[in-house]
């Protein structure tokens, strides 16, 4: 562990020059640019605020916010949600992404999940700040409570990591894997209440969803907190941050015992 | 004070049969070993001294690439142990994993950061880079538009751009042009002069004699000899020659698409065409001017008078190089039927590369008249540079050089 944290903190430089180079190398050649990282959010969250909201006449009982209330709902959920997709979908693609560089160069393995996140956590932080800016002019920024977002993200990346890893590793070696996840991610989505309200749930499922799905009470949590400004209730957490620490130390054990054999198969 | 220890090195690589064989083989965790074990590297164990130049030599697919990409981190051994003390500089293969879609200048700054360098050493460090691999204004173009000779070159500066410690050079730079081939090699020797240490992997054995002062040769994926380049390389060519229908020259032979083909009438067979080194060693591999015996068995299947054996030396690209018979030589065959030999000796005055000998037996000396057995591509060898100077071209031309300063009068008539 602390080998780790120490070749992480030796790779700095490579960590950071390869974030930026993400960000270049996926607005090259266009001439919006980073434009388009706003845009395509933006893009889906129109989307569902119409055909909800408007077409399918959802109603988010007991909020109401000046009328902005559904728009919040699905930021907010959104935004999450995006955060969370973004790692697993990069983390489970990463080794074959930088196949070409793991075979040629002795670059440190583990850095990679750090580069996923790391740039993640940069769009996700960009979003968060216009998302912010959009709630101080509509005059719903809920203030302090903010903080209580620190903790959800980390047991929500948690997961993503975790679950990147493992994933990652084996895609590897099984290509379905990768295939799979993408699949997954799109019915987890529509599995979580983040464009509808859990309330539009069927009664006798509703515990179930929450029980079942970890990412279902973590988007809640954020729509608590910037819908009605109540920080979440940590005792709810406790199954979320089991999985995470779960997924995380599987994520390491398998990367640990599969990297060797991971770079003869790229 | 060692600086590279490798003890009882092995890497295994896994082949299976298909996806199901290895989903079959995690389920059973391992308890259903469905794959071949395919072993590159066996039980190596070797030591280098600080500011050695080892060169390794191999055929293709001894496990030399293998043994660079463990020794430089990116491949991990299956058994067995690397003990590495300093910063390694590798060159592997073409580029160093560079990303097609960026700039080489981008390429360049990542491969420094995988190296460790800081920010402001980088900075530092990009203009040497950029003049030391000469791209001019590719250095700003996409990795894409880059020739191979032209990755080359970037990559050679990266890794060159800081003396390392230890400097691994696979085969990558035969790929450049012969000017940056040069460069890059004083270069090396630059580095090797101030005490890095090297590990060179070259088909080229001139390079490597010139360049190492050990020689570590592997076949099979076993270190079968550890010594002086001279006596390894004389070791390797043996070996080369032994394996009659050796690898490479298979492929040399494949390349100029025409192997063997035979046409005559035959009255007579050439039943081989060997050729050996002074020794009497077969060999394939012959030193630029080395002293060699073609000997050709032709059997006469009937009397044929005034039968002639011809040979003919052609470069790759097919071009005559050099062609005699015994007609021209004043010697006579006897008139058979029977088994003859004919052993042409001559000094191979000729410059590095592949060649093929033609032999054929035919009347007197136009073999197309009566043409016995004509036997295109009978033998491939080739030739490697000797310790003498380097030159251009296909024929080594005894050559002088004096200098002289011109005299005044002379300057001014």
């Amino acid at each position: 562990m602390m080998q780790m944290l120490r070749s992480w903190w030796l790779s700095r430089g490579f960590i950071w020059g390869m974030v930026q180079r993400e960000f270049q190398g996926r607005y090259r050649r266009s001439l919006l640019g980073g434009v388009w990282a706003v845009l395509e959010p933006l893009s889906m969250i129109l989307i569902y605020t119409l055909i909800f909201s408007q077409v399918m006449r959802a109603k988010l009982p007991g909020v109401d916010l000046g009328g902005w209330g559904y728009s919040i709902y699905i930021c907010a959920g959104i935004l999450a949600w995006e955060y969370f997709s973004d790692v697993v979908s990069r983390s489970q693609n990463m080794f074959i992404e930088h196949g070409n560089l793991l075979k040629k160069t002795n670059l440190p393995r583990s850095t990679l999940p750090v580069i996923v996140l790391a740039t993640a956590s940069i769009n996700f932080l960009i979003l968060l700040g216009l998302f912010l800016i959009f709630l101080l002019m509509v005059g719903q920024f809920p203030g302090w409570v903010l903080l209580g977002l620190v903790p959800l993200i980390l047991v929500q990346q948690g997961i993503a990591v975790g679950l990147g890893l493992v994933l990652g590793t084996l895609n590897v070696f099984f290509r379905d894997v990768g295939k799979a996840t993408m699949v997954a991610l799109r019915f987890w989505f529509w599995l979580t209440p983040i464009v509808y309200p859990i309330t539009i749930v069927p009664e006798r499922f509703r515990e179930a969803l929450l029980d079942w799905n970890p990412m279902a009470r973590l988007i809640g949590g954020y729509q608590g907190i910037f819908l009605t400004g109540n920080p979440p209730d940590w005792t709810e957490f406790v199954p979320q941050i089991v999985l995470a620490l779960g997924l995380l130390g599987l994520g390491f054990f398998a990367f640990r015992r599969l990297s060797g054999e991971l770079v003869d198969e790229l | 004070m060692t600086l590279i220890s490798v003890r009882r090195l092995g890497k295994k690589y896994k082949r299976y049969p298909d996806q199901r064989a290895r989903l079959l083989e995690w389920l059973s965790a391992g308890h259903a070993k469905t794959h071949d074990p395919i072993w590159v590297l066996r039980d190596l164990s070797f030591e280098v001294e600080p500011g050695e130049a080892v060169g390794i030599i191999g055929e293709n697919g001894a496990g030399k690439s293998t043994l660079l990409k463990m020794l430089n981190g990116s491949t991990q051994p299956t058994e067995g142990e690397i003990r590495i003390r300093g910063r390694v500089a590798a060159l592997l293969e073409l580029g160093m994993g560079f990303h097609p879609e960026f700039t080489g200048r981008q390429n360049a700054i990542t491969s420094c950061q995988i190296m460790g360098l800081r920010r402001a050493e980088i900075q530092r460090l990009m203009p040497a880079i950029e003049a030391f691999s000469e791209l001019g204004d590719y250095m700003d173009q996409p990795l894409r538009t880059y020739s191979s000779g032209m990755q080359v070159r970037l990559a050679f500066s990266v890794a060159a751009a800081v003396r390392p410690e230890i400097l691994i050079i696979d085969e990558a730079l035969s790929v450049g042009d012969v000017y940056f081939q040069h460069k890059s090699m004083s270069r090396i020797r630059e580095f090797k002069d101030l005490g890095t240490t090297l590990l060179f992997v070259s088909h080229d054995p001139g390079a490597v004699k010139s360049l190492c002062d050990r020689a570590l040769l592997l076949d099979k994926g076993l270190l079968i000899k550890d010594g002086a380049p001279d006596s390894i390389l004389d070791y390797y060519n043996a070996m080369i020659a032994r394996r009659e229908k050796d690898e490479e020259i298979r492929q040399v032979e494949s390349e100029t698409g025409k192997t063997g083909t035979r046409s005559g009438n035959k009255k007579a067979t050439i039943l081989a065409v060997d050729m050996l080194d002074q020794s009497g060693e077969p060999t394939r591999a012959f030193r630029v001017g080395e002293h060699a015996l073609i000997r050709c068995k032709v059997r006469y299947n009937e009397p044929v008078s005034g039968a002639t054996v011809g040979l003919l030396i052609r470069d790759r690209l097919g071009n005559d190089i050099f062609g005699t018979n015994t007609y021209h030589l004043g010697q006579d065959l006897p008139a058979g039927p029977g088994e003859v030999w004919i052993e042409y000796r001559l000094a191979l005055n000729l410059g590095r590369g592949n060649y093929s000998v033609s032999v054929a037996s035919h009347s007197r000396d136009v073999h197309v008249g009566d043409s016995h057995d004509w036997w295109d591509q009978a033998a491939v060898f080739q030739i490697v540079p000797s310790d003498a100077p380097s030159f251009a071209g296909v024929a080594a031309l005894p050559v002088e050089v004096t200098i002289r300063a011109p005299s005044a009068t002379g300057m001014q008539r």
